[in-house]
């Protein structure tokens, strides 16, 4: 398929990741080469067979509502290793309006 | 022959007897480390302290241990959380990272007496097949420096094969555990998908990944299994092998067996004298009174491209939680919230996990999710069933682990797509959750081990390990021991 | 009316567990920040979700009670997006096979009975709260309701007014009250609504650009906010201006609703399914056992109610607007209280108090033995009507001992004829000119004269039996 620098552009969007103009035209490049390789899955009819995600069938596994505290220690808190907090929360730039 | 060349379970032995101490095998290690990391890099962290210490705590209780393996100094892979020590997953996006709990598999090895040296290095979130794209540099393959120790458990391949350590714990998603195994002449295993718990494993793709042991022989395999296996409560994807005990199923007798030799993978890319050496393991077997069939995989020009998409697809959503706010690395300078995602993640992640990333959201994106992931799911069920059909000629099949031995540092990084294809004997097994075992089988012209690989059906590992066992009791190309990397 | 509104509703309900749906935290509301997590339902590298059993059962509870098929074989599904209050950057939901499609929930307004189509059903992870700190500018991130279950009840576009709309909610949380699986309440945000709308000529078939409206946390902002929707749509089409298809914010204290902006509206979730969480597989079995543990709810109630114990349809439908009354009123029953008698006490003193004191039924102390018991003495003619009153105001805040009270105060009612007599022989005395009066045919001043008697048994004696010696004394 033809990937243009636009399709590759919201591709980099919806990651969250940056790429410069020179990056774009690589990444699109190689995109086109590897989906063009994956294109062999085309010659496989799989009409009518069902997607497996999962391998095997393990089905129902349930935890009973009983609560467990999570054994934090001082030294490695929920917040301990967060690059910035107020002491109980995690700060991000500005989000809510 | 050294005591640093013993097996593990040689070792466990030696401990338990009184032969040396825990401490002696710990500070072994770690001289050992001390004198040939720096050339291997194999490890990201090594725990000196918290190795000693735990040597004494443990020398106390050498009488009492059941467990085959108490004492035993090993190291784990570095995506693979260890409660109190950093874990990296060779990225710098988790640089700083210190997770507040142990993977399932760290605490049951705790449990056995095991003695953890440090955490070996890899390629950045498991992604590779060299152990090249680490944030902490290349891992160097022990038998030649210049080479690639494969991957993306390299840095455990190559402390085992080097004596770094007397067994490691890696993860295979798409060859990760065999791959460097046969590259660096260890025998790796990795298991049926479930058997091992993935709680703690940092995740690249959750329904291929699945954590096995690299070790000097198949019974160190089966002794490490026979620890770390398992239902857990905290991972859903986890059962309980239909198995007993796997050393005790070592009967060193494969008479009867019926070994499958699947034409399709002994074709065109293989090269000669790893085919060669490959074939000599079915006449070994054949020897010791198991037979030999060939049988048809008809789907093997598939494998990759599903593997590509399936794991890249995972892998796009599972490290879409890295992102400079709850933990690990963030980016220096950025204007707002979405600005720090871009500007963390961007410099956060190295080229080959950002390329992966960049395929994943594209094959589950709109407009595109029923062309590829959906289609890959599709052809994932078609592979299921031609290994289901395959065995029923056969137990196990007999294949390479990889077309080549070891490739040259920076020779695979210059072409992704190329670097994906040679993935193309491994892949299967995880696709459709089968165990597959890589043990050494032979040498190349230019010094370097060759692989084979043997696929077992779900729970079929006692049958895979005991098959390399029988291989190993009358060959010793996995007792050759490599010089690189500095003074024995 | 030229403009008829087409509404659809998007309702999330979190589940009354104990612990979250993937991780065994604590739902409990509040807390301090941060408090209520473990490294799972904070997407810490490495771990793993597994079910709640009680989140699975809530959900397959609430999707009977809405006349939904179970699906029998369900999974979760991965909804990427990134937003610092999704630890993850996906949140666990159910795209592909939601627990139950295809239900209903018939409700009632003003202009009728009408049948709501209820689309789907699926249980999804809460995300965790944002706050503005005003002093740094920066977000405050708390993920103590990260990982609480929500089910997502999905209607068909079936609303037409926003009184169709409150009555369905109504109803829906009545429903789930019920059932026990959720305790709605809004300002907790345990129950919140997305509003989908759509405005189109009368008459029209098709299906105009539709709105959806978010952060709507009152029936009544709801209602608000259909109104202000409406109008601003058909305004936009009457002006020849087109209806953009958008999220828009509802702002309560503006009373009208923005665009949020188009960044947040751009999405592609990529679903795909939970590679974490092995499928779910409902057995018949499993389905008739909750099948037929489901309790009565309220609209059965209210049928047995009139039919079984006589009551009207006000008080049946008054009594099981809450479940802790209706389940207070069946316990009056079964204890042998007179079910009209249960109904009034309930309707007249039980509400009255619960007003006075601004409480919710689930608040209250007082227990149906006890009030059984009053209502028992009242019977037995031991205690008079007025002074029961009382004695239910002494013992309702703590649910005291009527028979302890009732001895302790002297009131059991006096039931020896002799001194009725007595007295009502004294107050004739005192009162001859009522005396006269009554013999003139002025019959209403024994009234009066009643009130005399019991006025001087304070207030203790029967009134039937002072009624009936009066009339015997004042004939003879």
């Amino acid at each position: 398929m033809d990937v243009t620098p636009e399709l590759v552009e919201h591709i980099v969007d919806l990651s969250r990741l940056e790429l410069g103009p020179e990056e774009v035209r690589g990444i699109a490049a190689e995109l086109e080469r590897v989906l063009g390789y994956m294109d062999v899955l085309n010659r496989l009819d799989t009409e009518g067979v069902e997607p497996m995600s999962h391998v095997f069938p393990v089905k129902n596994v349930l935890r009973e509502d009983v609560v467990v505290p999570f054994p934090f220690q001082d030294w490695v808190g929920l917040l301990a290793g967060a690059p910035e907090t107020d002491g109980e929360t995690f700060l991000a730039p500005k989000t809510v309006e | 022959m050294e005591w640093t060349e013993l097996t593990a379970l040689e070792l466990g032995a030696a401990i338990k007897k009184g032969e040396l101490s825990v401490r002696e095998a710990v500070q072994g290690a770690l001289d050992r480390i001390a004198a040939r990391n720096s050339a291997m890099n194999a490890f990201v962290t090594v725990t000196s302290e918290r190795a000693l210490e735990r040597a004494e705590q443990l020398q106390a209780g050498v009488k009492d241990a059941d467990s085959p393996l108490y004492g035993v100094p090993m190291a784990v892979k570095d995506n693979i959380c260890t409660r109190g020590v950093p874990t990296t997953c060779a990225s710098k996006i988790l640089d700083g990272f210190v997770p507040p709990y142990s993977a399932c598999v760290v605490d049951k090895l705790a449990s056995a007496g095991a003695v953890c040296l440090g955490k070996l290095n890899m390629d950045e979130f498991a992604m590779g097949s060299t152990s090249e794209t680490s944030f902490y540099g290349p891992v160097k393959n022990p038998w030649d420096l210049t080479r690639a120790p494969g991957g993306s458990s390299g840095g455990a391949a190559a402390a085992v094969a080097a004596g770094l350590g007397w067994y490691a714990i890696g993860s295979d998603t798409g060859g990760s555990v065999r791959q460097p195994a046969a590259h660096c002449g260890v025998t790796g295993l990795k298991p049926t998908y479930g058997v091992v718990s993935r709680y703690g494993l940092i995740a690249y793709a959750s329904s291929l990944d699945q954590i096995g042991p690299l070790c000097r022989d198949a019974a160190d395999c089966a002794a490490v299994l026979d620890v770390i296996r398992g239902k857990d409560p905290r991972d859903g994807t986890s059962l309980d092998g239909q198995y007993g005990n796997l050393i005790s199923g070592l009967t060193g007798d494969v008479r009867g067996l019926n070994i499958g030799l699947p034409v399709d993978c002994y074709g065109d890319g293989l090269n000669g004298e790893v085919k060669a050496a490959v074939l000599a393991v079915a006449d070994a077997l054949k020897s010791r009174g198991a037979e030999v069939v060939e049988v048809s995989f008809p789907v093997m020009e598939y494998v990759v491209p599903t593997y590509y998409i399936i794991a890249a697809a995972e892998a796009s959503s599972n490290l879409a939680r890295f992102d400079g706010v709850k933990y690990g690395w963030r980016a220096q300078e950025y204007e707002g919230l979405r600005d720090l995602y871009c500007k963390t993640r961007t410099q956060g992640f190295g080229p080959e996990v950002k390329r992966r990333i960049l395929l994943g959201t594209f094959v589950l994106s709109s407009g595109y999710y029923d062309a590829y992931y959906r289609k890959a799911l599709q052809v994932k069920a078609v592979i299921k069933e031609a290994f289901d059909k395959a065995f029923q000629w056969c137990d196990l099949l007999l294949t390479p682990v990889a077309p080549t031995t070891a490739p040259r540092l920076g020779e695979s990084l210059s072409d992704p797509l190329q670097m994906y294809l040679g993935d193309v004997y491994t892949v299967s097994a995880n696709l459709a959750g089968l165990p597959g075992l890589s043990m050494p089988c032979g040498f190349d012209s230019k010094g370097l081990p060759i692989g084979a690989q043997l696929i077992g059906p779900h729970f079929g590992e006692g049958q895979l390990l005991n098959a390399a066992h029988v291989f190993q009791m009358d060959t010793d190309w996995h007792k050759r021991v490599p010089k690189g990397g500095g003074p024995a | 009316m030229r403009w008829e509104t087409v509404i659809g509703l998007e309702t999330h309900v979190e589940l009354a567990t104990r612990t979250k749906i993937f991780c065994s935290c604590t739902t409990a509301f509040g807390g301090a920040p941060n408090t209520h997590c473990c490294p799972v339902c904070t997407g810490m590298p490495g771990t793993l979700p597994v079910l709640n059993r009680k989140a699975l059962e809530f959900a397959v509870k609430a999707g009977l009670a809405l006349n939904c098929g179970i699906t029998r074989y369900s999974k979760f599904d991965r909804k990427n997006y990134f937003y610092p209050d999704l630890p993850k950057a996906y949140q666990i939901s159910q795209l592909y096979l939601p627990i139950a499609r295809d239900g209903a929930v018939s409700i009632r307004t003003a202009a009728g009975d009408k049948t709501i189509r209820i689309r789907e059903l699926h249980m999804e992870e809460d995300a965790g709260k944002l706050s503005h700190d005003p002093g740094t500018g920066l977000t405050r991130i708390d993920y103590n309701r990260c990982g609480v279950p929500l089910i997502e009840i999905v209607t068909e576009p079936d609303f037409r007014t926003a009184d169709e709309a409150t009555a369905y909610l109504e109803k829906l949380k009545e429903t789930l009250q019920y059932l026990g699986v959720s305790d709605c309440k809004m300002q907790e945000g345990s129950l919140r609504c997305d509003v989908n709308l759509s405005v189109r000529l009368m008459g029209s078939g098709e299906l105009g650009t539709r709105t959806e409206m978010k952060n709507l946390n009152s029936f009544k902002a709801i209602a608000r906010a259909i109104g202000y929707e409406a109008k601003r749509q058909i305004k936009l089409i009457e002006e020849g201006k087109r209806v953009v298809q958008e999220t828009r914010r509802w702002d309560e204290n503006m009373g009208a609703t923005y665009a949020m902006r188009s960044k947040e509206n751009a999405q592609d979730y990529r679903y795909f399914p939970e590679p974490d969480i092995p499928s779910i597989e409902l057995s018949q079995a499993y389905l008739e056992d909750l099948r037929s543990a489901q309790p009565e709810l309220a609209e059965a109630k209210r049928i047995r109610y009139q039919a079984e114990y006589g009551l009207t349809e006000y008080d049946s439908r008054m009594i099981t607007s809450d479940s802790v009354l209706a389940r207070f009123f069946e316990a009056l029953v079964e204890l042998g209280a007179p079910p009209k008698q249960g109904a009034n006490w309930i309707m007249g003193e039980v509400l009255g108090a619960l007003s006075a004191r601004g409480m919710e039924p689930k608040d209250m102390k007082l227990t149906p033995a006890t009030l059984a018991r009053l209502i028992a003495l009242v019977g037995d003619g031991r205690l008079n009507r007025n002074t029961a009153v009382k004695v239910f105001e002494a013992v309702f805040d703590s649910d005291g001992d009527v028979d302890a009270y009732v001895k302790a105060h002297g009131l059991e009612q006096v039931n020896d004829d002799g001194l009725v007599r007595e007295t009502a022989a004294r107050v004739l005395e005192k009162h001859p000119q009522s005396v006269a009066d009554y013999q003139d045919g002025k019959e209403k001043v024994l009234g009066f004269l009643v009130g005399q008697v019991m006025r001087e048994l304070k207030g203790k004696a029967n009134p039937q039996s002072a009624n009936r010696i009066l009339k015997e004394l004042l004939t003879q």
